[in-house]
């Protein structure tokens, strides 16, 4: 004690003696006050932030609601009317997580959004967008499997159908369908796995794919609006000119970014969590009933566009009946992103410097995601079929015809530097 | 330089045989983990067969779906003798009419899939992604169908079903309502999930 008093420098001794045993400072350089990241980010560059944050909070809100919490076919729903009207605050808990589920699927949309108009998955990036589509994937599942938890009747059914898909498998559909479900039907047998996988499988998968997807970013570098890349412009001392250590300068401008989102999302928290049934379902607020399917059945918003091209498939194909090819639709439709660093022939990354076709392209699957979406939560009609097959044919030909239009359209020369920043 | 060879080679030969038998050991050890998925114990005894009473079934009366087997929703049908005879005239507008692709007990593979024309007995689960279709047995225009001949409709995703729980062509669900097995154990009693002799 008497030492460190004596000696000014106490506070960086100690850290040299953590230095010496574990790379602490190290760490902090590579990654934050060392990590230069492009200074032409714009706002797209700020969801990759706000879903590590929203991963944050949902892993803090869902801890706190196991421990009020039961998963069993009797105790399930009851418990969650307990958490809402007998422990304190438990509304608020609930509340953060469910909507925390929507806002983590919008601003993963978003971030996704960013990476197909800037080109984010091209070389060297494209274990990225595979790390990145394989959190995309445990997502879902996540949001799947937390769905059938509250025990209510739309939880329910919605599970139902999804494990059915399970059942359009040709010859081990039926066996695999009744071992997912661990019974003959959706049970408490069911939701006790569902809860397990929810709680800890998953946002373990979760939490160690995001450290990867960070680690392979920050081995890279960031790709930016100009799809430049900013390591090939470096001054004396190797440091990229166009860039701009993280910690400080954006770990700043997140924070902004942050607050923000957080009035948006208590917004809704306080005054729309339930988002006029399309966050929480009205017949979910009756228990589960396995003799009573409701009058509608859709999946949660977040699902909704791949939802409409799972229906779209309404005619056997090749000896295999309907049921089969939706699934085979819906599994393309969700996994085909994948493909797109081997797609994409451009000669150059971002949307900016791309030729009209991508750039109409690039507009129509944005429209048509939003119109699938739409379509997935009406109940079936002729008419609806028939624009989900014409915005299905369009979601995939975004992604199919991409070798031919990036390859014969022509490009904007590409500036040497970065354009705009600060 | 032959001693280093054979050392090489030898290498070679301990490490694909160490990995052959971790890999092996490894399949093995799934295997109790993959298997505590399937049904357990308690879950196949909860699907013993149930005994359903029928006597105040009505013709044109469906009981159910509360019956329940393996908690699966059961529609037990009493047709009426106008239905038995008008059942096969639309034959052509279902999907698999014949029940040849069909989920059925062999005794039940025939025109009213079923042991006696007038008892129906299905599995109330759409074969397309398992909602339970509801009943609408009267002949008269409906919302989802002009010309209805009376039978089940699907709520989720629009497929119809006859009163024999046959599925209409160019809808979702690929095959008909399946027949669980089933056997009348009385005049008046079915016996759901069990169709072997008591003796």
């Amino acid at each position: 004690m008497s030492e460190s008093i004596k000696n000014p420098n106490w506070l960086s001794r100690s850290l040299a003696w953590v230095d010496a045993r574990i790379p602490w400072t190290n760490t902090l350089e590579k990654h934050a006050t060392k990590y230069y990241a492009p200074k032409n980010f714009n706002v797209w560059y700020v969801f990759g932030v706000l879903a590590s944050f929203i991963l944050g909070l949902q892993l803090l809100t869902g801890l706190w609601l196991t421990m009020s919490y039961e998963p069993t076919s009797e105790g399930a729903f009851r418990s969650v009317e307990y958490i809402m009207r007998e422990v304190d605050f438990g509304w608020l808990v609930r509340y953060l997580h469910s909507t925390g589920a929507s806002a983590f699927f919008l601003v993963i949309y978003l971030h996704m959004f960013r990476g197909f108009a800037y080109g984010s998955y091209r070389k060297p990036r494209e274990l990225i967008w595979l790390i990145g589509i394989a959190i995309y994937l445990v997502l879902m599942a996540e949001g799947f499997f937390g769905y059938l938890l509250p025990w209510g009747n739309m939880s329910f059914w919605g599970a139902q159908v999804i494990v059915s898909l399970v059942g359009a498998v040709p010859i081990f559909g039926p066996d695999l369908m009744e071992w997912v479900r661990g019974d003959f039907v959706m049970s408490g047998i069911t939701l006790n796995r569902f809860f397990a996988l929810h709680v800890f499988a998953l946002p373990a998968a979760l939490v160690g794919l995001v450290f990867v997807h960070i680690v392979a970013l920050h081995h890279v570098g960031s790709n930016n609006p100009d799809g430049i890349e900013i390591k090939e412009n470096k001054n004396e001392k190797g440091v990229p000119v166009d860039g701009i250590p993280f910690h400080p300068y954006y770990t700043v401008h997140d924070f902004v970014a942050v607050i923000l989102f957080l009035i948006a999302f208590c917004a809704v928290v306080f005054y729309a969590p339930e988002m006029f049934g399309y966050f929480i379902e009205k017949p979910n607020f009756e228990i589960a009933n396995s003799l009573k399917t409701p009058e509608h059945i859709a999946p949660v918003w977040y699902y909704t566009p791949f939802y409409a091209m799972l229906r779209a498939a309404t005619f056997p194909l090749f000896g295999l009946d309907a049921k089969f090819w939706g699934l085979v639709v819906m599994a393309g439709a969700i996994l085909i992103p994948a493909a797109l660093p081997w797609l994409d022939r451009s000669p150059v990354k971002s949307i900016r410097y791309k030729g009209r076709i991508s750039k109409f392209m690039l507009g129509l699957l944005v429209v048509s995601f939003i119109v699938l979406g739409y379509l997935g939560t009406i109940p079936p009609s002729p008419l609806a079929t028939a624009i989900a097959q014409i915005g299905t044919m369009l979601y995939f030909s975004y992604f199919l015809l991409m070798p031919w239009y990036t390859r014969r359209e022509k490009t904007k020369p590409v500036p040497e530097r970065v354009t705009g920043g600060h | 330089m032959t001693e280093s060879t054979n050392l090489t080679v030898s290498r070679r030969y301990l490490l694909l045989a160490t990995s052959t038998v971790t890999a092996v050991g490894t399949a093995a050890a799934a295997v109790p983990f993959v298997r505590s998925w399937n049904p357990s114990a308690k879950a196949r005894a909860l699907g013993a067969p149930i005994k359903v009473d029928i006597a105040k079934l009505q013709p044109g009366e469906l009981l159910g779906p509360v019956p329940a087997w393996r908690g699966q929703p059961i529609f037990v049908l009493h047709r009426t003798e106008e239905v038995i005879a008008r059942l096969n005239e639309q034959n052509r507008n279902l999907a698999d009419a014949y029940s040849k692709k069909s989920e059925q007990p062999d005794y039940a593979a025939n025109s009213t899939r079923s042991i006696r024309p007038e008892i129906g007995v299905y599995v109330g689960l759409c074969t397309h992604l398992g909602c339970s279709p509801k009943y609408y047995g009267e002949v008269r225009p409906q919302k989802f169908a002009t010309n209805w001949q009376g039978g089940f409709f699907c709520p989720c995703h629009g497929s119809r079903f006859d009163l024999a729980g046959r599925v209409e062509k160019n809808l979702p669900a690929p095959t008909n309502l399946p027949v669980p097995p089933y056997q009348f154990i009385a005049e008046t009693i079915v016996l759901i999930g069990d169709d072997t002799q008591a003796s």
